[in-house]
């Protein structure tokens, strides 16, 4: 019962003991406000990635595609752990402004373009939420406003509007009439130039219907538009109709896993049965991945940066056990006359030890409650704090102008927490660990000297 | 305890310590029997052995030669285990400068070797007992209206009190006194000897060591100590 009255008043009376409650309070803090941040972007992109993607990708890396791409969707359409496929052909083409429409300058641009069934891709992917004008009508998507029998295209938010200091775009009420030239290199089904020796490039003008915001650079770089126009501008709209991707959305309950191999075993029978059909070859260049895998690339780079920091962050904790450990080592050191009386009256090694550890375990639940309130409350006014400081000194964490990151991500992960505290709890145990066994180790006599005193 | 009734005996203990390069021989073959209701008073200069004495007569200390045994039992060759439990249930202990703890108050202080005896489950069982145990002693020791300050808060002679009630507090077989009142005037010194009279009156066992020969000449027993050794008183 000593132990923890000691321990206890060891906390409130030993003003030393302070300086260890406020290192474990403020490395819970900020390993607690770091992982969440870092969680919370890590979250939101892999977010944005699954929903630009949906669950699954049937796609060719070649520019060349794939065919018989509408007999597969259809296989596709009737399984039961597939709620929808849609087919989507993704090129690179020269955008030139034909009339700006008061909307960016006159100029060439390199981008990627993607020919989608807008309906269908509304049901894969966050589409038909990106797109401003039609929201929730994507079949009316490429229909521009002002005259209906123009093609339409669906430019990203970012080609267009420029964002202001707090990261909002600005967008007129209805779209004005821009036309964008867009023209690639069309290539057959064998992969040489379609138009080899009649000028090299296909071009069509579309018109500005709507736009999509989907929340990173996608926005900047990816233009839409139908289907049919991007099959004929890049060689793969006549003949042997083909494509480059299927995005698959599966059914709700359907794990990523099983969803994704029941695709890979559904194409490979499929591959099967065209083995004779016209340009095979070109199916066997078909890959079939989750959105996990298929954004490996990006998703990766995010992540290894997410545990870069928090393995930097979590070097603190090392730094917390070193403090406990001096500021034990001192306490030890000022009460091994303590140490002498409890052992004069019949208190053991071990319960010295008891004393010292408990008196740890203390410091590391104060420090990590007060430093998980603290963090907790500064993560729920972390946008507010960081919009004062910008109101105030102009100063921004990143610049919203740039970045596709809007508001800081706060959202608390309890299983998170619940780490952090036991690590911080563990990490003073660790440090008072030494100097308590020293203090356990200590001969009551040598104690209790009158030199010592 | 055996037939003359001696509870406590030490033979022929030696004890030496390093001091530097030299090795000093400190007690040189101490034979003393101890019987129950005894007062012994152990006299002799600063660096006599006293005090390393009284430490391995109550198992804070061990001895490099030698045996202390307790009611016949050899204390040296007890378990760290049991040597903690004599030392709470069997022995008291009374320094020269109190030690008392400063994070308690007097009544923690006095409950501390209860405390210290139990697991927390043995406490709470106890716990009434104890504390009704230990405001007796401070009632009967005069610091009833003391029990919620701090030692810091004491005089000299309140702390020794406070200590004395903390020795008594488990109701040992055997008090050791280390010097109580040479950190004390003489008044209330002389006060703290009347105490420890009273107990031994109560048939209380006390040894007592001290390096003042005027305290001596009160006790009916008294033990010269002179470098390392027992002369005659």
């Amino acid at each position: 019962m000593y132990k923890f009255k000691l321990a206890l008043r060891y906390l409130i009376k030993r003003k030393i003991s302070y300086f260890a409650v406020i290192a474990v309070a403020l490395c819970v803090f900020i390993v607690f406000v770091v992982i969440t941040v870092l969680t919370g972007i890590t979250a939101d992109f892999k977010g944005k990635i699954h929903d630009t993607t949906g669950d699954c990708v049937v796609y060719t890396k070649s520019l060349v595609g794939f065919g018989h791409y509408d007999e597969f969707i259809r296989i596709l359409r009737r399984q039961d752990f597939i709620e929808e496929a849609t087919p989507v052909v993704k090129n690179y083409a020269m955008v030139s402004i034909a009339e700006s429409g008061g909307l960016g300058s006159y100029g060439d641009y390199t981008k990627e373009i993607a020919g989608i069934e807008p309906v269908s891709l509304a049901k894969v992917t966050g589409f038909g939420d990106w797109i401003e004008y039609n929201k929730g009508q994507p079949s009316k998507v490429f229909t521009p406003s002002y005259d209906v029998n123009l093609p339409g295209c669906v430019p990203g938010i970012g080609f267009l509007f420029e964002k202001d200091e707090e990261g909002n775009y600005h967008t007129p009420a209805k779209p004005p009439r821009a036309a964008y030239e867009v023209a690639c290199i069309p290539l057959n089904a064998k992969g040489a130039p379609a138009k080899a020796g009649a000028g090299e490039l296909s071009s069509k003008t579309f018109y500005y219907s709507d736009h999509f915001s989907a929340g990173y650079s996608l926005d900047w770089r990816l233009f839409f538009l139908p289907l049919e126009d991007v099959q004929l501008l890049c060689g793969m709209g006549t003949g042997h109709k083909r494509i480059t991707h299927i995005h698959i959305k599966f059914t709700k309950g359907t794990a990523l896993n099983s969803g994704t191999e029941k695709v890979k075993k559904l194409w490979s029978d499929f591959v099967d049965t065209k083995k004779d059909a016209p340009y095979a070859n070109l199916l066997k260049k078909v890959q079939v991945q989750d959105w996990k895998n298929f954004s490996k690339m990006i998703v990766a780079l995010v992540e290894t940066q997410q545990i870069l920091t928090i393995v930097c962050f979590g070097m603190i904790g090392v730094i917390t056990v070193f403090i406990v450990l001096v500021v034990f080592y001192m306490i030890v050191s000022h009460k091994s006359k303590d140490i002498g009386i409890l052992k004069s009256v019949g208190a053991s090694g071990i319960n010295i030890l008891g004393l010292f550890l408990n008196f740890a375990l203390l410091i590391g639940i104060v420090g990590s409650a007060i430093g998980s309130v603290s963090g907790w409350i500064f993560l729920l006014r972390i946008n507010e704090i960081e919009d004062w400081m910008f109101n105030k000194f102009q100063f921004q964490i990143w610049d919203r102008r740039i970045s596709s990151i809007g508001d800081i991500p706060n959202a608390i992960d309890l299983k998170v927490l619940s780490i952090i505290i036991a690590c911080a709890i563990a990490a003073c145990l660790v440090g008072a660990l030494l100097p308590s066994w020293r203090a356990s180790r200590m001969k009551c006599v040598d104690t209790l000297a009158v030199t010592q005193l | 305890m055996n037939d003359n009734g001696v509870i406590l005996k030490a033979k022929d203990i030696e004890k030496s310590y390093r001091m530097g390069q030299i090795q000093l021989k400190v007690l040189k073959g101490i034979n003393l029997n101890v019987r129950k209701g005894e007062l012994v008073v152990v006299v002799g200069a600063s660096g006599s052995g006293k005090s390393t004495l009284l430490h391995i007569l109550g198992a804070l200390d061990k001895p490099d030669k030698g045996r202390v045994s307790f009611n016949g039992k050899d204390i040296n060759s007890q378990s760290n285990r049991q040597l903690n439990h004599f030392r709470n249930k069997t022995v008291g202990f009374v320094f020269q400068f109190y030690h008392l703890l400063d994070e308690l108050n007097v009544l923690e202080n006095v409950l501390l070797p209860t405390m210290a005896g139990k697991s927390i489950a043995g406490w709470f069982v106890c716990r009434k007992s104890a504390k009704k145990r230990a405001a007796e002693l401070l009632d009967k020791f005069g610091l009833s209206g003391r029990t919620k300050h701090k030692p810091y808060q004491l005089s000299g002679g309140e702390r020794q009190r406070v200590a004395m009630a903390r020795a008594l507090m488990n109701e040992p077989e055997l008090l050791l006194a280390d010097e109580p009142t040479g950190n004390l005037d003489s008044e209330t010194g002389n006060g703290i000897l009347n105490v420890l009279e009273q107990l031994n009156r109560d048939g209380q066992t006390i040894v007592m060591v001290t390096h003042d020969e005027r305290i001596a000449g009160k006790a009916r027993r008294v033990i010269k100590l002179v470098d390392g050794v027992i002369k005659p008183a």
